[in-house]
């Protein structure tokens, strides 16, 4: 059955995000056929809308539903998204202001970008290149799930193609939007789902658990449920579960901003300070979603049965909330959908544009052409993860979704330790990458695409996130084969980084190619 | 590089070192496992800015 108000409601504030994402492109306006200004924003985002736009972009959609569903389903293990989300931001706060510097100074717009220009290895270049848009494809694909659960609790379903329908329309309105205005179009679209998604958490903790009897019963409710799961779950981690757990929070923190669209956020900004002074403000998002997936527990003591997990939370709220309210919560889900699709999408095309048809297809692309081809292929990327929801077993995403994660963290070594040193040689750091990817896949395979591998050595069973265990032989290859290469004479490339062009203070937003002040 | 950036091992080793598997002693309700990751959460977050405003004055 339809429920008219939530949909009235829920179509409303659709309608108003529509609108502002095609307002966007008259937003500090500027010359949207620069693939600086469309995929960057023109660098020069301040404090308050890199939050809210890197809020957006990183607690997706799929990640308000996934881990309360995994709270709802597994117990505490799904409570590694606070850790994972708390020790991110100190590394950020080192890290990425090097990356917005450098990559400032050289007009540089993708990760690929700086290590092409850091080591002067096309290859290299297209492995982070190539990993960034595999790990960023399934991951695009998820957020719809966002809005299918949404869409199914709120009674709208249907048989075959007509089921797909409302998903096809909204990704449609968001493929145009992001066409016309670029990365501009989520940053003002995140500031109203994040604001829709703040109202939705407060409300719900405060609420649920009063209707429920207290956090207290709502613990002891979860714990006996859980225990009654045919595979029986827990509310506490086992010390023989914790190398897991941990390492899974260490491996996805230190993933989380080698991805394309994290990155796209964060040289957005427009100095080093938005960066670092969001690594503090940022973890706020984090609390919300500490909060959100104790939702999966309250799922539980609420003694809902939903078919499966994912729809734990949308059955909760609709459970609790009046019509009109969960017509907002459910739209700030399904725009949370929307604005991490757009960034990723974008950063997608930026990779693909700059990386591959620019090096090798088309090497003296003016501006306006290299714009251009972004604009159309962040449209083929959304038409192909929407194929992919539609036409493929949505098991298959989420395998692909979990390997990205392993596949993404092995561009870290070449990513992060060429901000520091140039101690590596580029083919060692590529051979290191080919055999991590090999390994990293083969070992998530044979435990059917669970994120954990028991590594059997030392005559003991060493159970840990399988992204950890493929860096680590990654980081061993690349360092073993360094010296071998150097000792055998293989050429180094130049260094396109000056001394002192990682040093972020004193440059500000001006963007690169705008017009010099003084003539 | 500062000193103070020193700090930011705390969150690491606070949530990295297995000391924290455990119900009591609850707080609101709340077993010890979560209300500690909560409040490692929000010591994060200060020590960050505690970090960023002193680096930014000793390097200015």
């Amino acid at each position: 059955m339809i429920d008219g108000v939530a949909l009235a409601v829920f179509i409303f504030l659709f309608v108003v995000v529509t609108v502002l994402g095609f307002y966007a492109a008259r937003w500090k306006a500027a010359d949207l056929s620069n693939l600086n200004e469309w995929g960057l924003g023109g660098r020069r985002f301040g404090t308050i809308i890199v939050w809210f736009l890197l809020g957006g972009d990183l607690y997706t959609a799929y990640t308000f539903i996934a881990v309360p569903a995994l709270m709802f389903g597994a117990g505490a293990t799904g409570f590694f998204a606070v850790p994972y989300t708390i020790m991110i931001y100190p590394m950020a706060m080192i890290v990425l202001p090097r990356l917005w510097a450098v990559c400032h100074r050289h007009n540089w717009i993708t990760p690929a970008d700086f290590v092409h220009g850091r080591y002067g290895s096309r290859a290299l270049e297209l492995a982070v290149a190539l990993t960034g848009i595999l790990a960023t494809m399934p991951y695009i694909a998820l957020q719809l799930v966002g809005i299918q659960v949404v869409l199914q609790t709120m009674g709208i379903t249907g048989t075959g193609f007509m089921a797909d329908v409302p998903l096809i329309i909204a990704f449609i309105i968001l493929a145009a939007y992001t066409y016309t205005s670029g990365l501009r179009a989520p940053a003002m679209i995140a500031v109203v789902k994040d604001t829709l998604i703040y109202i939705t958490v407060i409300v719900s903790v405060i609420v649920i658990p009063i209707k429920l009897g207290g956090f207290g019963h709502i613990f002891t409710a979860a714990q006996a449920a859980l225990a009654a799961h045919p595979k029986p779950g827990s509310i506490l981690v086992s010390p023989a579960g914790f190398p897991a757990y941990a390492t899974l929070a260490f491996g996805s923190a230190l993933a989380l901003f080698l991805y394309p669209h994290s990155v796209t956020g964060v040289l957005s900004s427009r100095n080093g300070d938005v960066i670092r002074r969001n690594a503090a403000f940022l973890p706020a998002y984090s609390l919300v979603l500490g909060l959100i997936a104790l939702l999966g527990y309250m799922a539980l003591a609420a003694g809902l049965t939903p078919k499966v997990t994912s729809l734990a939370v949308p059955l909760l709220l609709k459970a609790m909330f009046p019509s009109w309210f969960v017509g907002v919560a459910f739209a700030a889900i399904a725009i949370g959908a929307l604005v991490p699709a757009a960034i990723m999408s974008i950063a997608a095309a930026n990779l693909f544009t700059r990386n591959i048809w620019v090096r090798y297809l088309h090497q003296r692309a003016t501006p306006a052409e290299e714009s251009n081809v972004a604009k159309f292929v962040s449209l083929i990327v959304k038409l192909g993860s929407l194929a992919f929801i539609v036409f493929i077993p949505l098991q298959f995403a989420i395998n692909l979704q979990l390997l990205g994660g392993v596949w993404i963290l092995q561009t870290l070594p070449a990513i992060v330790f060429g901000l520091y040193t140039r101690w590596f040689h580029a083919r060692a750091l590529f051979v290191g990458w080919l055999v991590a990817m090999i390994a990293g896949t083969a070992m998530a395979a044979s435990q059917g695409f669970t994120s954990i591998y028991p590594l059997h050595v030392f005559g003991g069973v060493w159970p840990a996130y399988t992204a950890v265990y493929a860096l680590i032989l990654n980081l061993v290859v690349s360092a073993i084969l360094t010296p071998v290469f150097d000792a055998a004479g293989m050429r180094r490339a130049g260094d396109a980084v000056g001394p002192g062009e990682f040093e972020d203070r004193g440059l500000d937003a001006v963007p690169l190619d705008a017009p010099p002040m003084t003539a | 590089m500062s000193r103070w950036y020193w700090l930011l091992i705390v969150p690491f080793v606070a949530l990295l070192a297995p000391v924290y598997l455990k119900i009591e002693p609850t707080l609101g309700g709340f077993p010890f496992f979560y209300w500690y990751q909560l409040a490692v959460l929000i010591l994060s977050a200060i020590l960050t800015w505690i970090v960023y405003r002193a680096t930014r004055e000793t390097t200015r």
